[in-house]
């Protein structure tokens, strides 16, 4: 832990030798050295995926660790995009995704305005069994929620994932929003009650606007985990491929076509960058969104 | 709504408009409860019924068996070692993920460092990338004829000849590496809010009195780090039961059952198998969410334990 120092500002002292500060530096390097080898672990399975997608599908096998490839093969998204379906998937998928932030986004911001903001009779209940969910695996989940998807009619359906989707217990999304309005100043609602105003128009002219910041943290989580899914999607496309989402689509292409290494990896970059790119974008939502589950 | 009150006077009477209030209160949580009732809740509840009848597909009919399921996934040994593996993951990856993360994000919280946001966005890129998507290319960078990792290990005249996710005995840890990699950064950004909570004149005072770098760790960092830790630990552990979407792109909780953890062995009984035996995955499901229950309640209890304790110190 000798890279934690710091020389006191105040107190430096009055001329150091060059040796002494060499020594004193040294740490750094050292630090930084051993950031820059796992920043490289880190980035490097990308790399090789983006690498790999633009080489011919012989080249994937014989070069080894160069990462330029020879000639810039972009049949190889074509051929993801067309032949493998995955111009289909990425609709699926923005589809499911946006359908299921708004969805989220609005029940959870209602469900926390009024658990924040008043106090009624089964209040207690309902934050209860709220938390009491708080990490209820899927895993545990699936089967009654097929079952119930096939009863309603909505399992190979784009619409039952969205409901499914929407419906995972999302409790930290309405104990965010609680926890947002019930800091909100009392002056706000009580000077738009004296003008006449209910409380529909409360929520929505007031309230809503200011819930901005949380709203964003909430849409951006959740279209994170949404764009993500996995385990529901596979399920309810079964029997459909058509509804197949990126990520069930990647290992069903890797299923029929183990040795298309290149069409494998335009595929992958197809899939993460969207969201990657968005992550660069909105960085700073992303990281405060997550790091929120501590704090709070 | 009318005004109750003339307009100059702030408070409102109690109890005015309550039962408006109520209907109201009740209408904004209504898409909540339903849902989250129908797809949360309510399989929660169905799980304890469908896991006492025998039931073999989706359409078929249910019959009910009482506690022979239960009695059926207990004396699998199949299952225990689901269990064992799921537990066994566990150990391999939290400690990795909330140790190397602090010592992380401790280099990366120093102001002084260059490069600091870089290497933050770095860390946390595999965190936003597809999971499923990951286990697939990993299934290609771990590939023992031209996968690069091989190529790499050649490179460095250390090849093994090892198949890593292909072997039963290094698939399990390849896992846990790769899951390691994968959510290191949700860890190292909850490590980083923590040092923030930290106030710099803490240090500069421990400074000021010469205490050392691991003086300062251990008498500053360490202490106010405590409740941070607990809390992570169960955020952590919690994460490493819901390692589903890798384990079945990346090794499908292969090979010969080396990396089946519960949540593969719940899909293999109900989704995967000729014929699905759906009322003893539904068992097998419901025991799982005990498993994870005791876990979170266990860590619960320990949370409330040492905060207890704290307040007695102080």
């Amino acid at each position: 832990m000798t890279t934690l120092t710091r020389s006191p500002r105040a107190a430096a002292p009055p001329a150091e030798s060059l040796g002494r500060r060499i020594a004193r530096r040294a740490p750094w390097w050292g630090v930084l050295l051993l950031l820059a080898v796992l920043a490289l672990v880190w980035v490097y399975p990308f790399v090789w995926m983006v690498s790999a997608s633009l080489k011919s599908s012989l080249e994937v096998f014989t070069a080894g660790l160069k990462l330029v490839p020879e000639d810039f093969a972009w049949e190889n998204y074509s051929r993801a995009w067309t032949d493998a379906n995955f111009g289909r998937y990425m609709v699926n998928t923005v589809i499911l995704t946006v359908s299921t932030v708004v969805i989220v986004v609005v029940r959870c911001a209602l469900a926390g305005y009024v658990l924040g903001r008043y106090r009624f009779r089964g209040q207690k209940v309902i934050v209860g069994v709220l938390v009491a969910t708080l990490f209820v695996p899927t895993g545990y989940t699936i089967i009654p929620i097929v079952k119930l998807s096939m009863e309603l009619g909505l399992l190979n359906s784009l619409t039952g994932m969205v409901l499914a989707l929407s419906g995972a217990a999302n409790v930290s999304a309405i104990l965010i929003y609680a926890g947002y309005f019930r800091q909100l100043p009392k002056e706000l609602e009580e000077a738009a009650t004296v003008d006449g105003a209910g409380f529909g128009r409360v929520f929505f002219q007031i309230m809503l606007p200011l819930s901005m910041p949380v709203t964003a943290t909430v849409a951006l989580l959740t279209f994170l985990s949404t764009w993500n899914a996995f385990f529901l999607p596979l399920v309810f496309s079964f029997s459909d491929p058509d509804l197949r989402t990126l990520s069930v689509g990647m290992q069903a292409f890797v299923g029929e076509n183990a040795t298309d290494w290149s069409g494998m990896a335009a595929a992958g970059v197809i899939s993460i960058l969207p969201i990657v790119a968005l992550f660069l974008f909105l960085q700073r939502y992303f990281v405060e969104g997550i790091a929120g589950a501590v704090k709070s | 709504m009318a005004p109750t009150e003339l307009a100059t006077s702030r408070r409102r009477p109690r109890g005015v408009d309550t039962r408006r209030q109520t209907i109201w209160i009740w209408a904004f949580l209504t898409p909540t409860i339903v849902l989250y009732g129908l797809y949360t809740l309510y399989p929660i509840v169905a799980s304890y019924w469908y896991s006492l009848v025998e039931w073999n597909g989706f359409s078929s009919s249910q019959r009910f068996v009482g506690i022979s399921n239960y009695q059926a996934v207990l004396a699998d040994p199949a299952f225990w070692s689901s269990v064992k593996i799921t537990l066994v993951f566990m150990l391999l990856v939290a400690p990795a993920r909330i140790l190397l993360s602090l010592l992380l994000a401790m280099l990366l919280n120093s102001p002084k460092l260059p490069l600091r946001n870089f290497f933050r966005t770095v860390y946390f890129l595999p965190v936003v990338t597809t999971t499923a998507i990951v286990g697939v290319v990993m299934q290609f960078v771990f590939d023992p004829a031209s996968g690069p990792f091989t190529a790499f290990l050649k490179a460095l005249g250390a090849d093994t000849g090892i198949d890593f996710l292909g072997d039963s005995g290094t698939a399990l840890v390849t896992a846990a590496a790769v899951y390691v990699w994968k959510f290191f950064g949700i860890t190292m950004v909850y490590w980083l809010a923590a040092l923030q909570t930290i106030p710099n004149e803490l240090y500069e005072a421990a400074r000021i009195d010469g205490a050392g770098s691991f003086h300062i760790f251990r008498y500053v960092s360490l202490p106010l780090l405590m409740p941070f830790l607990l809390i992570i630990t169960v955020l952590t552990v919690e994460d490493t039961f819901h390692a589903f979407d890798l384990m079945q792109t990346m090794t499908g909780g292969g090979p010969f059952f080396s990396t089946e953890i519960i949540e593969i062995y719940i899909y293999r009984w109900a989704f995967s198998a000729s014929i699905p035996q759906l009322g003893f995955a539904s068992a097998a499901a419901v025991l799982f969410g005990l498993f994870v229950m005791v876990v979170g309640a266990l860590q619960a209890w320990a949370l409330v334990v040492a905060r207890r304790s704290r307040k007695e110190l102080s």
